[in-house]
């Protein structure tokens, strides 16, 4: 079963035959095609132009949400962001700074 | 023919647990359940069997880590009385609603206030709507063989659901009694392997146990759970037959005992069960047809077997040996007084509460209910719906 | 013989009689019987009066209540005639068998009028002779079989030194101290 099986067609209107025993899920980091990031009320900007690659964001978002590609960080993961502000907070040269809404 | 012994209800359960070798038993002490833990550590410590004994400091911990154990992929048990299960009651419920194949030996004791040690049925009553397939005893005998039963149904590929085993505390975990033994070769035989399909431990298969359920998932998630339990009707009653192929001793989801031309029953569970069938022999050599319809399985309940037993029926005694507080009827009563009522059964029907705390009952006790039963259709004299058998009163 | 033959025994807490009913028990089992051995429990204190139960029957037995109209009756703890009705629901048929130091006349009027016959036993005696210490059971468990012949004096010999040899598997210099005090009993047991 379990090769078979895609959590994607586990949804909100699958019939009570399709839902697996005792809930289990039987695949893993299936959170991330869970756009989270619609919770959103503010967002964070990066300003490139300020940003010095010291990666000091990155370690302090709880939704690991800062994606780094060969030790250089890239723009934000808008998908699971949810916009707390963390990363707007430490950043020491003032490269992100967080716009009301989405 | 098996073996001829004679052991106590939990050396019983205990000598069943040894000879199914099951892989985890996370337990803690409690009176009258204590000798099942301490036997089964026993026999690790002489190295008869290699169950993984995980002594907790709590019952709440006892059946945390059942859980963990079988959601890892571990055959495994624990046991518990009264007050023990109640700590349990969270777990109880996440147990049945992860579909974990566990199996709890109760042994039936009264659930506190006032404290008391011995037997009644409050404590698995109390959890009837957890979502365990609940299974009884008359005698050292069926406690036995329920527990030989258990895993071959908890782990059916149709059921998947928590199992307990329940013993009248004292009254047969404690008695010396005769019991047939069945040889370990053809237990391993019955009992097989287990082999899940989904547990934590396997390497090869991701695995997400037990995740929140919105209320767009919640409902359906239920109806899968009383599914199974629909489905274990079926399920206990092949494995019963081929039990009873295997040893001699068939079981179903009730007993009959002399019903088939009864004008008086009784109906009832555990070990009083007993004391009753010596009343209905005496009785029935007076001439008076009575009999017994002793029940098994309480969950999943037998509605619509039961009412088709008892449908030549005129007069039903219904015994609980529990207290609901409804102020109506005890358990059984109000389960199948429902039942015989959708049936348009037209059997009379009295509710007695015996045995409460422990509460001896008489073969007297069972021909004085038939008296009242029989004066009550005979005569139209009707008692109080719902009365306390042995209560002093003024 | 009866159908089937109920025993209830009185004793203390920590005296063995609890103990006793399950060897009578075993020791049935073993000759053949169906039985059950069984103490009626409360919270359990050293020195508290204790009741313990035995059937024995050729027949399957079923019943689960506690006995309440006994054949016989052994009294493991003399001091207990003065607070317990021993002999309730005793089978005038039956008998009574009395652990004691006093003679039988002395001990009658505490019976509450029982018709049956009265044993008596000085298993302090028997116990302290033979094993050196005071264990009122082996001699009682003795006694009771020789008044209620449940089984022949050699069987029950022959199967409660099996017994022993299994219980005593580590300490086989107490086997046939026990087995002394078994004899004593049997011959000693007057009515």
């Amino acid at each position: 079963m379990s090769s078979n099986f895609d959590y994607r067609n586990i949804n909100e209107k699958s019939p009570w035959q399709d839902i697996t025993e005792g809930n289990q899920i039987y695949q893993a980091a299936t959170s991330v095609s869970f756009n989270t990031g619609e919770w959103r009320t503010n967002t964070p900007v990066l300003d490139p132009d300020k940003c010095t690659q010291c990666l000091l964001c990155t370690p302090a978002c709880p939704d690991s949400s800062i994606p780094v590609v060969d030790k250089k960080r890239l723009d934000f993961d808008y998908d699971h962001c949810k916009g707390c502000g963390i990363c707007a907070a430490v950043c020491p040269f003032n490269a992100i700074t967080m716009r009301e809404g989405q | 023919m098996g073996i001829r012994e004679r052991l106590s209800g939990n050396e019983a359960v205990a000598y069943a647990i040894k000879q199914v070798n099951p892989d985890v038993m996370p337990a803690f002490p409690i009176t009258p359940s204590t000798e099942i833990p301490q036997m089964v550590a026993s026999y690790i410590a002489n190295g008869d069997i290699d169950t993984e004994f995980i002594p907790v400091e709590s019952e709440h911990s006892a059946m945390s880590a059942t859980i963990g154990a079988s959601a890892a992929g571990a055959r495994a048990l624990t046991a518990t009385s009264s007050c023990g299960m109640a700590l349990m009651w969270e777990l109880l419920y996440v147990a049945a609603s992860n579909r974990l194949p566990i199996v709890l030996t109760l042994v039936n004791r009264a659930l506190s206030g006032p404290i008391n040690i011995n037997c009644d049925h409050s404590d698995s009553m109390g959890a009837r709507d957890s979502g365990w397939i609940q299974i009884y005893a008359e005698n050292n005998q069926e406690a036995y063989d329920n527990f030989l039963q258990a895993y071959r149904i908890s782990e059916h590929k149709d059921v998947h659901l928590p199992v307990m085993i329940c013993q009248d505390g004292f009254i047969t975990s404690h008695a010396l009694a005769n019991i047939e033994l069945v040889e370990d070769d053809k237990v391993k035989a019955f009992v097989g392997e287990y082999e899940p399909e989904h547990y934590l431990l396997n390497d090869n298969e991701n695995i997400a146990v037990g995740p929140y359920a919105v209320s767009n998932y919640y409902m359906e998630t239920k109806k899968g759970q009383i599914t199974a339990m629909r489905n274990a009707k079926k399920v206990i009653q092949e494995v019963g037959a081929e039990f009873g192929k295997m040893s001699g001793r068939s079981y179903g989801l009730f007993e009959e005992y002399r019903l088939d031309d009864a004008d008086y029953a009784f109906v009832m569970i555990g070990s009083a069960a007993g004391t009753t069938k010596d009343a209905i022999d005496e009785l029935r050599d007076q001439g008076v047809k009575v009999g017994l319809l002793k029940i098994r399985v309480f969950r999943p309940f037998p509605a619509e077997e039961m009412t088709a037993a008892l449908k030549n029926v005129k007069g039903i005694a219904i015994m609980d040996r529990a207290e609901s507080f409804s102020g109506q009827s005890g358990p059984i009563a109000s389960e199948l007084g429902a039942a015989l009522f959708m049936a348009r059964s037209e059997s009379k029907v009295i509710n007695y509460i015996y045995g409460l705390g422990g509460r001896d009952y008489t073969v007297d006790n069972a021909k004085g209910i038939v008296t009242e039963l029989r004066d009550y259709v005979e005569n139209n004299k009707e008692p109080e719906q719902y009365k306390y058998i042995g209560l002093r009163s003024r | 013989m009866k159908d089937t033959v109920e025993i209830r025994w009185h004793g203390r807490g920590g005296q063995g009689a609890k103990t006793a009913a399950l060897l009578l028990a075993d020791v049935c089992f073993k000759h053949g019987k169906n039985v059950q051995g069984f103490p009626e429990y409360g919270p359990e204190r050293m020195g508290a009066p204790i009741t313990a139960y035995n059937r024995i029957s050729d027949k399957e037995l079923r019943v689960h209540s506690n006995i309440y109209d006994p054949d016989y009756v052994v009294v493991v703890d003399e001091t207990l005639l003065e607070s317990i009705d021993v002999t309730a629901g005793l089978n005038p048929e039956g008998a009574i068998v009395i652990n004691t130091t006093r003679p039988k006349e002395e001990i009658i009027p505490h019976l509450k009028g029982y018709e049956g016959k009265v044993y008596t036993l000085d298993a302090r005696k028997i116990s302290e002779e033979a094993l050196g210490k005071y264990f009122p059971n082996s001699p009682m468990l003795a006694a009771i079989v020789a008044v209620s012949h449940v089984m022949e004096k050699d069987e029950f010999m022959a199967q409660m030194r099996d017994s022993y040899q299994h219980k005593f598997a580590k300490k086989p210099e107490v086997i046939d101290g026990n087995m002394k005090a078994l004899e004593m009993a049997f011959t000693e047991v007057t009515a």
